[in-house]
């Protein structure tokens, strides 16, 4: 009873010295209560302002880089962070943006879309970033949307997606459906055949790219013999080879995600089933997957991209060349990390166009900006803030790196709503 | 008051107090985070009534976690949607609001259901497996098989769920817009509000005849039923209690996170939940509080200043708690004496075992 009654009494003070060192401080401006009895609104947090406008801070511009470093998509992502901090060293190197040195905040959002959204949150408010360049998934994009459109921050997006949105607070860099799935159902229809077995990762990204090739082959007669779905992370793919064999498909578009396709390219391997027998054309297949899965194994089948490590441009000899310097000879460059470095460079231009780092001012110079990139020339579209990128089918070969087998040549104007296409008038509205 | 009774209630009222000055001195943004840290306090105070009380682990209270918050983002993608159709539906094709959803336009019977739901489909789960005794690890190992079962599900039905990418972009909470900071800060004291509520119902629960029966049910389940209660019964009520109380935390999650997916409410983030309850200290409803505060207070600071390492950080936090803690933070203050007792057993004098441990929760 004694020993109970003190530390009552012992903690019963400190309780009251808390309250009161709290009170004391309660007027201290950048607190939360601070702020609401201000009455300033949530986008803009005290503290942020104070040290610095639109990212600027003394002689620096600070920038977020918000991708997953660790979990199921670390693999993929850190590639891409590491492509987005060479620009930045890059662009420091040449003198900086503005005359300012751009400085990275580097932020994990763990393969989880709550910790991107609330890193984004953190970006934005506490270090005050002047832009962020990040995210991979779909839904890790989906996360941080509503955030960055509430706080009108500018997110920098690179990778290929599905279409059906257009912020006004992100730049889409990868390819839009347009740029990537269309031109490449058509490809492989026109040069192997008609009829196609649709199979993906159970996800947004490929459910919706398969709504979007079931149009398409409506409306153009091609014959969809088979769809499925399997589970991320999905490793045991016999049964599908066995639907696979028995639909007698012309091509199998595949949208699997991740570690599946290791699966799937091995166990269709290994049931003796060749490109020669049944072509795939994978669309979430880059350099960096074929690593992963093997050379071996996938060599000669098809995927579809806007850039490939080979692709023959004076700025991708460049950029090749200073990737490997700076993280090995045996990495290699594919077209998310070709997109991630785009980007920097695409909002330096966009930011000295403008002549600040103003969200709004950026986005209204940013239309019709254009880059020399590895890919070849990029230019903004300022209405949907969505790239124009060459579309390239690429074959696999034994190396492990993709040689280009057809490509549009110029860049093709991005259409995320597909509005161009008489027969994806279903698909948005 | 015994003196382990009231080592609770200080904890508790330190860590209460501690939550409710914060705003005070911190930034929106690190409120709207300890905030989230409150709803994840909630979880862990619901799982101690069955784990550290009853005995029983589950695995898949992310299951209940989501369903909670599932519920409320329905409520609150129809409220953001202005009378039409959420956007994910109208990229799946569909003209008009699928029926089940049409209700949870209203308010007041989404809030109902952050409740009921969780806890039909507690009691449907918990009479079908302790009506059969199905128990210890068989029935840790069914509720992990739940979480993954919800998570598929939720991703596999996109056109109703928002698949993977689940459901997210919210605008107003009963007309209030959930980007003002008048309404985190009235969220984030309506979580502290609902964690001390709780928090007095679970203390003033197992303070009663059902506690001690809970506990009984713990420490040897067929004496109980051999003196005449059926056991099945109680378990299914402490299981539905803490399934609504994960409810309503997932509830609060979505208002003030803004988001809620398939991979929030899948096994690794159930698992997640044994051990904010493992690191407080299980059977003591304040060491949950605290662990749930700590290790995700810990999670952010480690993942912003070392986003590469952090993860290993955090899991050699967890091995060295579980190593020399294993009555989690809560059982600090029996260190001194434990080691006094390592220090005498090594000199060679025979000592009586100290109490260890809050293994036995109550007194």
């Amino acid at each position: 009873m004694a020993a109970s009654q003190h530390m009552s009494r012992r903690s019963f003070v400190g309780l009251m010295g808390l309250t009161a060192s709290a009170l004391a401080v309660s007027g201290c401006s950048g607190s939360a209560v601070a702020q609401v009895s201000s009455g300033s609104s949530g986008s803009d947090d005290a503290s942020a302002a104070a040290d610095g406008v639109d990212g600027v801070f003394g002689d620096t511009i600070k920038v977020g880089i918000l991708h997953s470093l660790s979990g199921t998509m670390s693999i993929s992502e850190t590639s891409v962070r590491d492509a987005e901090v060479l620009a930045i060293n890059e662009i420091n190197e040449a003198g900086g943006v503005l005359g300012k040195k751009v400085v990275a905040v580097i932020e994990d959002g763990a393969s989880s879309n709550a910790t991107f959204s609330e890193k984004a949150t953190k970006l934005l408010d506490s270090d005050g970033v002047a832009c962020v360049f990040g995210c991979w998934t779909s839904a890790s994009r989906k996360a941080v949307l509503p955030v960055f459109e509430s706080k009108n921050g500018l997110l920098w997006y690179p990778v290929q997606y599905e279409g059906m949105e257009s912020s006004k607070n992100i730049f889409y860099v990868g390819a839009a459906p347009n740029q990537q799935i269309v031109p490449a159902v058509d490809y492989l229809a026109e040069h192997y055949g008609p009829r196609i077995f649709l199979m993906g990762s159970d996800y947004v990204f490929p459910r919706t790219a398969n709504s979007v090739i079931k149009a398409q082959a409506a409306a153009k007669g091609y014959e969809i013999v088979g769809e499925t779905y399997t589970p991320m992370g999905h490793t045991d793919y016999a049964t599908i080879i066995n639907k696979i064999r028995a639909a007698k498909p012309d091509f199998v578009f595949n949208t699997l995600n991740g570690d599946s396709n290791v699966s799937f390219f091995k166990q269709l391997k290994d049931s003796g089933i060749s490109c020669d027998d049944v072509m795939t054309c994978s669309v979430s297949v880059a350099e960096e997957e074929v690593k992963g899965i093997g050379a071996s194994y996938c060599e000669g089948h098809l995927v579809s991209w806007n850039y490939y490590q080979s692709t023959d441009t004076e700025a991708n000899q460049k950029f090749v060349a200073a990737y490997k310097a700076a993280y090995g000879e045996t990495r290699v460059t594919d077209d998310p990390i070709e997109a991630g470095y785009d980007a920097v460079y695409l909002w330096k231009a966009a930011v000295e166009a403008a002549g600040s780092t103003n969200v709004d001012k950026v986005r209204a110079a940013a239309g019709g900006i254009t880059f020399e990139a590895p890919e070849g020339t990029m230019t903004i579209d300022g209405e949907n803030q969505h790239m124009y990128k060459p579309v390239r089918i690429g074959r696999v070969n034994a190396d492990g790196l993709i040689d280009e087998v057809w490509s549009t040549g110029d860049p093709v104007k991005p259409d995320p709503y597909l509005k161009s296409y008489d027969w994806a008038a279903g698909l948005s509205s | 008051m015994t003196k382990k009774k009231s080592y609770t209630w200080v904890v508790a009222a330190v860590v209460f107090v501690v939550l409710a000055v914060l705003p005070f001195v911190l930034p929106m943004f690190r409120v709207s985070l300890i905030a989230k840290y409150m709803c994840f306090a909630i979880v862990a105070l619901g799982l101690d009534m069955i784990w550290g009380y009853t005995g029983i682990m589950s695995l898949g209270h992310g299951v209940y976690f989501g369903l909670g918050a599932y519920v409320m983002a329905m409520y609150l993608k129809l409220e953001a949607s202005g009378g039409g159709l959420p956007d994910f539906m109208t990229w799946s094709g569909f003209d008009s609001l699928p029926f089940w959803w049409v209700p949870f336009g209203n308010a007041g019977f989404a809030f109902a259901m952050v409740v009921v739901v969780p806890v039909l489909v507690a009691v449907v789960i918990g009479l079908l497996t302790f009506l059969n005794r199905i128990r210890g690890v068989y029935f840790t190992i069914l509720s992990q098989a739940l979480a993954m079962i919800l998570s598929v599900l939720l991703i596999g039905c996109q056109q109703y769920t928002g698949g993977s990418n689940g459901l997210t972009d919210f605008d107003t909470l009963l007309g209030f817009s959930l980007d003002a900071s008048s309404t985190k800060l009235a969220l984030y004291y309506a979580t502290l509000a609902v964690l001390i509520a709780l928090f007095c119902l679970c203390t003033f629960l197992v303070g009663r005849r059902v506690g001690k029966i809970l506990i009984a049910i713990r420490d040897s389940e067929n004496r109980v039923r051999f003196t005449g209660y059926n056991t099945a019964f109680f378990k299914v009520f402490v299981y539905a209690l803490s399934a609504a109380i994960a409810g309503i935390a997932g509830a609060l999650y979505v208002s003030q996170v803004g988001i809620i997916t398939p991979s929030d409410v899948a096994v690794s983030p159930s698992i997640e939940m044994i051990i904010w309850v493992a690191i407080g200290g299980k059977g003591t409803l304040a060491g949950p509080i605290l662990g749930a505060l700590l290790v995700n207070g810990v999670k952010t600071f480690a993942s912003e200043s070392f986003p590469d390492l952090w993860s290993y950080g955090l899991g050699l936090v967890c091995v060295l708690v579980i190593l020399f803690l294993p009555g989690g933070l809560m059982s600090i203050k029996d260190v001194p004496a434990r080691f006094r007792a390592w220090r005498q057993a090594k000199s060679g004098g025979a000592v009586p075992t100290p109490e260890l441990g809050e293994e036995g929760g109550q007194a």
